[in-house]
Parts: structure tokens; sequence; C-alpha cells
């Protein structure tokens, strides 16, 4: 059997290189691509939605309804993992034990369900499979957190101008929430952001994106077609493809960082949402 | 674009690509996975593709990478193949 795949593989991959010689070469002028499509996009970018960046312009404005379907795609993977994995029912034989740390003495303590805590506290819970990091890192990450995401905050925001967007924003807003979770426990990100607020964020961001292109149906005009959202965002419609674009990118880039959460903590508790990484 | 450059990246993401598929142990190739995605993202910036690159070095080497790591320590280290 492996010897098949490894025929098949090698033929698919002889095709592939066969057919990669007819392609236009590199950056060749007289390609289909460069003559027509990019030099439309290349000289009316500027006048038509005044985004300096082409490439986010047409991520969100002329190619938005596929956009749209992107971070449709993503929330999809978000919710296909949390049904999964997911898990709230425990067999008969698993009960649930917790382990606590004396924080004076170091003694740790099994709890059984059923049973309570003695009521002090000087008892800090601990995972039983994940041994937290030491001091270093957890100081080094929790100094370094704020920046990562104002950093996040800045892509999204700066995507007109510069390389980045919502996908990359949402992206890095997500990776600073699991480093919180990688190097405290998983319990320290799930009291900041819990489940349920993810799920509903994550729908969220889908629903700002696919609601503005709703709302230019609304108002008679195509959908997504930013145009007609000028007199609600008191701007000339010109003004109004750009921020709509924003509008758009900040959807994207919450449904991302959501997602991202989502799926690493549904993965890295296997579904039971008590410790993990 | 400087050819010997381009050439040691692309040398890199085969060897590394490579690697990801072979190493028996999985936590070794998620790692190997990681430096895959992040000479993509050299490649891709050295063709001028910066906004392709970002998204390569967020998700492919940042995010996936994090990802399959979370997946190893709940399943297994070994393959079984």
């Amino acid at each position: 059997m492996k010897i098949i795949g490894l025929i098949i593989s090698v033929l698919t991959g002889a095709m592939l290189v066969y057919a990669a010689a007819d392609f236009p070469a590199w950056s060749d002028p007289s390609s289909p691509a460069s003559t027509y499509l990019s030099p439309h996009f290349i000289e009316k970018t500027m006048e038509e939605t005044s985004v300096p960046n082409i490439v986010t312009a047409v991520l969100a404005d002329y190619r938005s309804f596929d956009t749209m379907f992107e971070t449709a795609v993503i929330f999809s993977a978000g919710l296909v993992c949390f049904f999964l994995l997911r898990t709230t029912r425990r067999k008969e034989s698993e009960t649930e034990t917790t382990h606590y740390r004396h924080t004076l003495t170091g003694v740790t303590i099994q709890i059984k369900e059923g049973h309570t805590l003695p009521p002090s506290d000087e008892f800090e819970r601990i995972d039983s499979l994940w041994t937290p990091s030491g001091l270093i890192i957890k100081t080094s990450c929790r100094l370094l957190v704020p920046f990562i995401q104002l950093f996040g905050l800045y892509v999204i925001a700066h995507g007109h101008y510069s390389p980045g967007g919502g996908f990359q924003g949402g992206v890095i807003l997500g990776a600073s929430i699991i480093m919180l979770a990688i190097s405290y426990d998983l319990r320290t990100i799930i009291e900041r952001i819990s489940e349920k607020m993810v799920a509903v964020l994550c729908a969220v961001g889908v629903l700002i994106f696919s609601g503005t292109g709703a709302l230019c149906l609304l108002l008679g005009v195509n959908f997504l077609d930013y145009n007609a959202l000028a007199p609600i965002l008191l701007v000339d419609p010109l003004t109004a493809r750009s921020h709509a674009i924003l509008i758009v990118e900040i959807g994207v880039g919450v449904a991302v960082m959501t997602t991202m959460i989502w799926l690493y903590c549904n993965l890295s508790s296997a579904g039971k949402y008590n410790q993990g990484l | 674009m400087i050819w010997q450059l381009d050439l040691a990246i692309l040398t890199l993401v085969v060897i590394t690509g490579i690697g990801a598929l072979m190493v028996k142990d999985l936590l070794g190739a998620a790692i190997l996975f990681g430096a895959y995605s992040f000479m993509m993202c050299l490649l891709w910036s050295i063709m001028g593709a910066v906004d392709v690159a970002f998204t390569e070095a967020s998700v492919g080497a940042g995010v996936s990478a994090v990802f399959f790591v979370a997946a190893v320590f709940r399943t297994t280290r070994r393959t079984k193949d």
C-alpha cells in the first residue's frame, strides 16, 4: 500500500513539475494576469477605494465575497473542533479529582469529587498533567502579552497602509492569549474569556462581516458594495469604502482571534476544559 | 533577488519538508513543520509578497505549531507507522 502511495505521489509530482514549465515566467509582464487585471488594480485602487495597500483593497473590497467565506471557513473549523472534541458527560467509573498545593509548605493534596477543601486561602489549584513554567517565563510572558496585543490591534487597524489585516492581527491577538495559557495554565485564560464568550464572539465576527454586506443589500445596492454605506458612516462614498474595509477587518480579526483560542482550549484539554497545556 | 540566498532557502524548505515527513518523533515533526513554514515565509518575502509572508509567519510558523504541540501533548509522541 505504501509503495502504491509513493508511486502515485511521485507521478503526480512529476506531472505538476511538467505542467509548471508551461506557466508564465515569474514577474512576466505579458502573462495573462499582468495584462489587464493587475494594471487595473494598480492604477484604480487609490482613486476607487482610497486605500494605499492594494492587497488589502483586493482582499476586503474587490474580492470581499471570497474573504467573507474564508472567515466562515475559519468559524466552521472552530465549530467542528468543538463538536468533535468537547465532552460534557463523563464515564461512570471516572471521578473528578483535583489537586491543590499548600503554598506555604508545598504539600500537595488530592480532593475527590464530593469532598471540599479545608477552609483556608493558602491553597492553590494545580494541574495533574502539566507542570507550570518557572517564575522567569511567567513574568516575561506577562510583560510581553500587552505589547503583543497592542501590535495585533495595530496590524488590524493599519492594514490599509502596511502589510497585515484582520487575519494576521487576529492570529497575533489569539497567540498572545495562547501564550498566557502556556506560561500559566489553561484555567487562567478560561477565567478571563469564558468558553461561551469565545463561541459568541466567533459568531459575532462573522456576523459583522456578513452584516455589513447585508446592510448594503438593504440600502438598495449589491451585496458588499460599500459605497452605499456613506450616509450611515457620515462620509463621502469614497471614504466609506475605506472605512467599511476597516469594519470588515475588525470582524475578521474578532472571528480569527476567538477561533484560535477555541481551537487551542479544545485541543489542549481534550475537550474537558479542566486542565491542559 | 539574490540567487544564492534563494537557493539556500529552497534547499532548507525541501530538507525540512522531507524531515517533517520522515521523523518518527511527532514533537520533532511539529517543530520541523514550524521551521518549514518559516522558510516559506522567507521565500514569500523574497518574492515580494509581504502580506502572504506575514500570514505564513503568524499562522504557519506561530499558531499551527502550537496546535500540533497541543495535539501531541494529548495523544502520543511516537508514530504508529
